[in-house]
């Protein structure tokens, strides 16, 4: 038999997966990430407030431009999740795009996507591409409209509220076998930006691709992150935020927290279930609860982080 | 010293009897010789062997967009939509690897004679 407890729990755990679609809310405490239930957040005012204001809500694979059974109204979707991100009674400082803004790197894709964002009341908006965004035959479109924070690089660094920002680019070389790559050149870089800073600095590090091998015969994962882990590993507190997946799934090793959010666009299956990782049919009334953001917020400032996340319904 | 130009008439026949064995295995796969199907996360056939001139065209028959990309950068497509083709002209003998930049594990070669 059930107690009240743990029926609580559980309902909020269920919920919380059906947040999954919508974004995903973080907090990292002590260097490790708690999961902070969204929907709990939002009805629950007390305890939003104890989780105290969100850092960064973390967006995911928004593929503006899709229109496949899977979910003919992505457009609709990240409405709704913008709509839910305006509603939170602490607004997040910034907003992460983890990439696949677009589903085909199309021109009018892209202008749709910076249209629906431009309805976020947190301003202020970093992003990394996925490899959709970079699937026009010039790899243009990404960069026209995004490459300014990092001189069409890719990759780039910024600080705030005393945690230190590190977006990584690990979608346009390919090692064989598919995996993503950073390559050395980006390497090198975040050797250099990370050198003269102290080791109780909270670091928050994103990108498109995980950044640790879930299945790499989909390849989910980035064939050279060993050598970038190495140089996070001294750090106190290290969070690894990726996307591509569209489906959670975290681990923490040491200091270093993973965490890949949903999608708001649709979901992808298990890893190995099917032919490939294409976009997963559900009944249409499960849908939006397998689609959500994540919420970092700062719990002991500026050491300690958490992370929530939040489906759509 | 007779002898030597049958034998490379007979050489010469071989390959082409040779050529066009290759060709009609092609036809029996695909209807059309010069045609590489994107399906189920793969390309098929993984190896397409065309003669020099021909024209190769790639469908994409997922629900999930790909991308043909020259190892060489010899050419490079677009996204792909479902049922969206892409083609390129072959104009010197070689072989030519290929990846789709959005799943890079999907691999083929095109081998021109």
């Amino acid at each position: 038999m059930l107690d009240d407890q743990s029926l609580l729990s559980r309902r909020n755990a269920l919920k919380c997966m059906a947040f999954g679609g919508a974004g995903t809310l973080f907090a990292l405490s002590g260097g490790v990430f708690t999961p902070i239930d969204l929907a709990m957040a939002a009805s629950d005012k007390q305890s939003a407030a104890k989780l105290g204001r969100p850092l960064f809500v973390q967006i995911s694979d928004t593929h503006i431009g899709f229109n496949k059974e899977a979910n003919p109204d992505v457009a609709g979707s990240l409405t709704q999740t913008i709509d839910i991100v305006n509603g939170m009674s602490d607004q997040p400082a910034l907003i992460i795009h983890t990439g696949d803004i677009t589903h085909l790197s199309k021109p009018t894709e892209f202008d749709l996507a910076q249209q629906l964002f431009s309805r976020l009341r947190t301003t202020e908006m970093h992003t990394v591409p996925g490899e959709h965004d970079t699937s026009d035959a010039t790899v243009t479109e990404y960069f026209s409209r995004f490459g300014k924070a990092s001189d069409n690089k890719g990759y780039y660094s910024f600080d705030h509220a005393g945690v230190h920002f590190i977006g990584l680019i690990n979608v346009l070389q390919f090692k064989s076998g598919g995996l993503g790559t950073l390559g050395a050149d980006q390497l090198e870089w975040v050797a250099a930006d990370l050198k003269h800073r102290s080791s109780s600095t909270p670091i928050v590090v994103f990108a498109h691709m995980p950044l640790w091998t879930i299945y790499e015969p989909w390849g989910w994962g980035t064939g050279d992150a060993d050598q970038l882990m190495s140089q996070l590993r001294p750090f106190g507190s290290v969070t690894v935020l990726n996307g591509h997946i569209h489906q959670i799934v975290q681990k923490v090793e040491g200091n270093v927290t993973f965490h890949t959010a949903r999608s708001t666009s649709y979901p992808q299956p298990v890893a190995g279930v099917g032919s490939g990782p294409g976009p997963l049919k559900v009944p249409a009334d499960q849908l939006a609860s397998m689609l959500g953001i994540t919420s970092v917020s700062v719990v002991k400032h500026p050491s300690a982080l958490t992370l929530s996340d939040t489906a759509l319904a | 010293m007779v002898i030597a130009p049958t034998r490379l008439l007979i050489a010469a026949l071989s390959i082409a009897i040779l050529g066009g064995m290759g060709s009609s295995i092609a036809a029996e796969a695909d209807s059309d010789p010069s045609k590489v199907v994107v399906k189920d996360f793969m390309f098929t056939p993984m190896s397409l062997t065309v003669k020099a001139g021909s024209t190769v065209t790639w469908e994409n028959m997922d629900d999930e967009p790909h991308t043909v990309v020259s190892n060489t950068q010899l050419f490079r497509s677009g996204a792909l939509d479902t049922k969206e083709t892409f083609s390129f002209k072959f104009t010197e003998t070689g072989t030519y690897h290929f990846t789709c930049s959005i799943h890079p594990r999907m691999v083929g070669t095109i081998v021109v004679q």
